[in-house]
Formats: structure tokens, C-alpha cells, sequence
């Protein structure tokens, strides 16, 4: 049982569809940044993506490469653990499907790797089956660099801190390693709609 | 210290509000008296939930203004004009009041004086409430490692901890504090008067060779171009830890 605070009413947002906010968020306009470190500036030219599989077998693209690949146009509703959600977001990228088309593989798990170091984890399921995407385009605009570009990972249905900004590395593996902020307690992973914020919710 | 060793689940715990502090006309320290609160490191927030007599609830994070002191915890609060939870907490909540908080939370961003130095410091606004719980413990401390923090304010009556800050830059060696006033600034000033440029911080933090820690903590813009000042200086990026807040909150 939750405690009352005397004399609280709280400013219901009655604008935003209940339905659409998970527990604990509320719905904001804007686009914050939270990053924990410097935004790493990375040339097109310098850039690649790879997936590694659970057998060493790797594949990348370079930046020409991937641009080539189908991509998906994407509206999403997006949460972040610090309790902001931002409805209808619209993105552009490649599905993971896509990406993961012609590797074998029976890893269950994925662990992303960015280009400043960061890292986070998530079921290759959770990856599977048009629910994952290397997102390049933000309202219909390149991805700014603040917000994750060249290129960032699109979980929606997870916290946003699983949409690993600047991503660079894809790797499948047999076991679940732990990502950078699922290291410093945060859930290992993260449905909003059961407010998974941290590790033991 | 990096890690916590003992995870459990993070429980909603309550907390009495013991003191309020206004620290400038739009910011105030809460202090709350936690008995089962079980300590955190200097940088770290807290989840604070607030419950309507109909069940409605609210939360937002704050982050923690004291050093490690056994059941207290302190956070300061900067009121966001359409913001939901802060108006509350700077316009309702009085001494005696019980309130549901749950932490501590984040372990990235965060400064012992096992972590060394030298310290660099560098706040926009807020931002400098979890800068001030590392520079109170580090004053707590053997003070061995040296630390500069250079704030930007909109004018002296907004800069946070003003008084405590001037205190403790003139009585303790080893810590430098260098102000920027934005705005305003009043007719003796001696420090700076524009944003946080990369010739302020060339000026005012440690030469790269040093290799500081870096905590640059601000809105969205003010870290961006600190942060990418500092690189552009020599810094290794993963020196500099960061943390950012938008415009939205509350």
C-alpha cells in the first residue's frame, strides 16, 4: 500500500492516451539526450557495422553497404527508464531481420557494442521477428549524432537505454553478458509495461 | 566500490522530510530522515514517488546532494514551471511530511577518492547538485586529490551553493572553484560573464596531460559542448563521465 502525499493531485496528462504510457512514465514532447559520456563524431567513411555469430563467423557492412540494404519506415512509442515516454516517434532502418538473414545460428543471446564502448543485452528473440531495427533516419532526417547517428539500435518495446546509441557491433552468443548500465543494477531486461527499471523489479 | 556487491530489489522506503533549505528562489534542499536507507556513493539519484488519495502516482529522479551519512538523505530541487512532481516538493512538502523514495540508483557516474584525480568539475545550472555531494565528500576526505569545478549560472542569486562553495574554496586547499554568470552579473565580479567555452575550459580545468576525471553535468547543450571542448583539449573521451537533463522533468 502506497503512502498518500498529503495534498497531492498530481497534473494528469488526460491529452495522452492512458493506454499508451506504461506505469511510472509520463509523456513528454520533446527529445532528451542522456548519454554518459562525450558524443563520439564518426565519420561515414570510418564507419561499419558487423555481426559477429556464437562461432566467430563474421559480417559487416560499411556505411555505402548498409545504405543499400531495405529499409523499414517505423512509428513507435518510446520510453525511457528515467520516466519519459514519447509517443509516435518516426524512424527509418534495417530490420534486424534483415541483418541476420543467411546466419546460422543457435545463440540466444545478443550483446550490442557501440562505438564509444557502451554495450547492452537482450534476447536474440527480443531481436527477432520485425521487433528490432539499426534505425539511421529520425523524422524523416539523418539520426543527429546526439541522439545515437550514424546509426543507433530501435528496441521499442524495451527501456530506451536497450536502444544502444552509435552502434557498431552485433554479437550473438550462447550466453547472456550483462551490458554496460544492466552492470550498475539496472534490469537485465527491461519491459516497460512491468516496470523493470531496475535489477529485481 | 565500483560495483555494489549485494543487489537486491530496490524497495519503495519511506522518508520524513527533517529540514528544507532554500537555495536560491526557484531551488530547494529537502533533507529526509531514511532509517532504512543502506548508504550510496557521491553522484548517485534517487527515485522519489508521490501518491493522490485516488491511487494516481508520479515519480522522477533526483539526484543525491550529500556525502554518505548513515540515514540522510538530501536532494536539492530546482522547480519546473509546468513540472508535475517539483512543484509539490518545492510548494507542499513541509518538515514532518512522510514521502516514498527508492535507491540509491546508477553506479557510472560516481566519485570516492578511491577513484583519484585529479578531479575536474564541471556544472551547468542543476547540474552541479551531484558534482556538490562528490565535492562535500572529497571535503570529508584526506583531500588529497586536487579538484577544480567551474559552474555556469544564469547570475549569482541562481547559482546553487553559492555561499557554501565560496566557503570552501577559500578555506581549503587543493579544491578551485571558478564561476560564469550568463546573465547577470553583480558590479564587483571578477569571474566570467558568457557560456562555457573551450578557452574558459582550457583556462580554468587540469592540462590534458594531468588525465583528470572528468563529471561535466548540465542540460542537454551545455555538456554537449563541454564535453566535445574537453575532447577537442585532449582529453580522453573515457575520462569524462557525463550527465545530461532536458528540458522536459518535472
Amino acid at each position: 500500500m502506497a503512502l498518500i502525499s498529503r495534498g497531492f493531485k498530481g497534473r494528469r496528462q488526460e491529452d495522452a492516451p492512458r493506454d499508451r504510457a506504461p506505469p511510472g512514465q509520463y509523456v513528454t514532447i520533446d527529445f532528451p539526450v542522456l548519454s554518459a559520456g562525450p558524443t563520439p563524431l564518426i565519420s561515414l567513411d570510418k564507419w561499419s557495422l558487423s555481426l559477429t555469430s556464437e562461432t566467430g563467423q563474421t559480417t559487416s557492412w560499411t556505411w555505402d553497404e548498409f545504405s543499400a540494404l531495405p529499409t523499414e519506415v517505423i512509428t513507435v512509442d518510446i520510453h525511457c527508464v528515467t520516466k519519459w515516454s514519447k509517443l509516435d516517434t518516426s524512424w527509418e532502418g534495417v530490420s534486424l531481420d534483415t541483418l541476420l538473414d543467411g546466419v546460422q545460428t543457435a545463440a540466444g543471446f545478443l550483446l550490442v557494442e557501440s562505438f564509444d564502448g557502451y554495450t547492452t543485452n537482450l534476447p536474440l528473440a527480443d531481436a527477432t521477428n520485425g521487433k528490432v531495427w539499426v534505425a539511421h533516419i529520425y523524422d524523416g532526417k539523418p539520426l543527429r549524432p546526439e541522439h545515437g547517428g550514424p546509426a543507433r539500435l530501435l528496441v521499442p518495446h524495451l527501456y530506451l537505454w536497450k536502444s544502444a546509441k552509435w552502434v557498431r557491433g552485433l554479437r550473438l552468443s550462447n550466453v547472456d553478458q550483462s551490458g554496460f548500465w544492466e552492470g550498475y543494477g539496472y534490469h537485465n531486461y527491461g519491459d516497460p509495461w512491468k516496470e523493470q527499471r531496475y535489477a529485481g523489479d | 566500490m565500483e560495483r555494489t556487491a549485494v543487489r537486491g530489489r530496490l524497495n519503495w522506503i519511506v522518508a520524513e522530510v527533517v529540514e528544507l533549505i532554500d537555495e536560491t528562489e526557484t531551488v530547494k534542499s529537502i533533507v529526509f530522515d531514511c532509517p532504512e536507507w543502506r548508504g550510496h556513493l557521491p553522484g548517485q539519484h534517487v527515485d522519489i514517488r508521490l501518491t493522490a488519495e485516488d491511487g494516481y502516482q508520479a515519480q522522477r529522479s533526483y539526484s543525491i546532494a550529500n556525502p554518505p551519512t548513515g540515514e540522510k538523505v538530501v536532494v536539492t530541487v530546482e522547480l519546473v514551471d509546468d513540472g508535475e512532481v517539483s512543484p509539490y516538493l518545492i510548494g507542499e512538502l513541509a518538515v514532518g511530511d512522510q514521502i516514498e523514495l527508492r535507491g540509491p540508483i546508477g553506479g557510472y557516474f560516481v566519485w570516492t577518492s578511491e577513484h583519484g584525480g585529479p578531479l575536474l568539475l564541471v556544472a551547468g545550472g542543476s547540474g552541479v547538485v551531484p558534482l556538490m555531494a562528490m565535492i562535500r565528500a572529497w571535503a570529508e576526505s584526506d583531500r588529497q586529490v586536487p579538484v577544480r569545478l567551474l559552474t555556469s549560472a544564469r547570475s549569482w542569486e541562481t547559482l546553487i551553493y553559492r555561499d557554501e562553495l565560496r566557503r570552501l574554496d577559500s578555506s581549503l586547499d587543493n579544491l578551485e572553484v571558478a564561476h560564469t554568470l550568463t546573465r547577470a552579473q553583480p558590479a564587483d565580479w571578477q569571474g566570467y560573464s558568457r557560456r562555457v567555452d573551450q578557452q574558459m575550459l582550457a583556462e580554468t580545468s587540469w592540462p590534458a596531460t594531468e588525465r583528470p576525471l572528468g563529471f561535466v553535468c548540465g542540460p542537454t547543450g551545455f555538456v554537449e559542448t563541454v564535453a566535445a571542448s574537453l575532447v577537442a583539449l585532449g582529453h580522453a573521451a573515457a575520462r569524462i563521465k557525463t550527465e545530461r537533463f532536458g528540458p522536459s522533468g518535472g
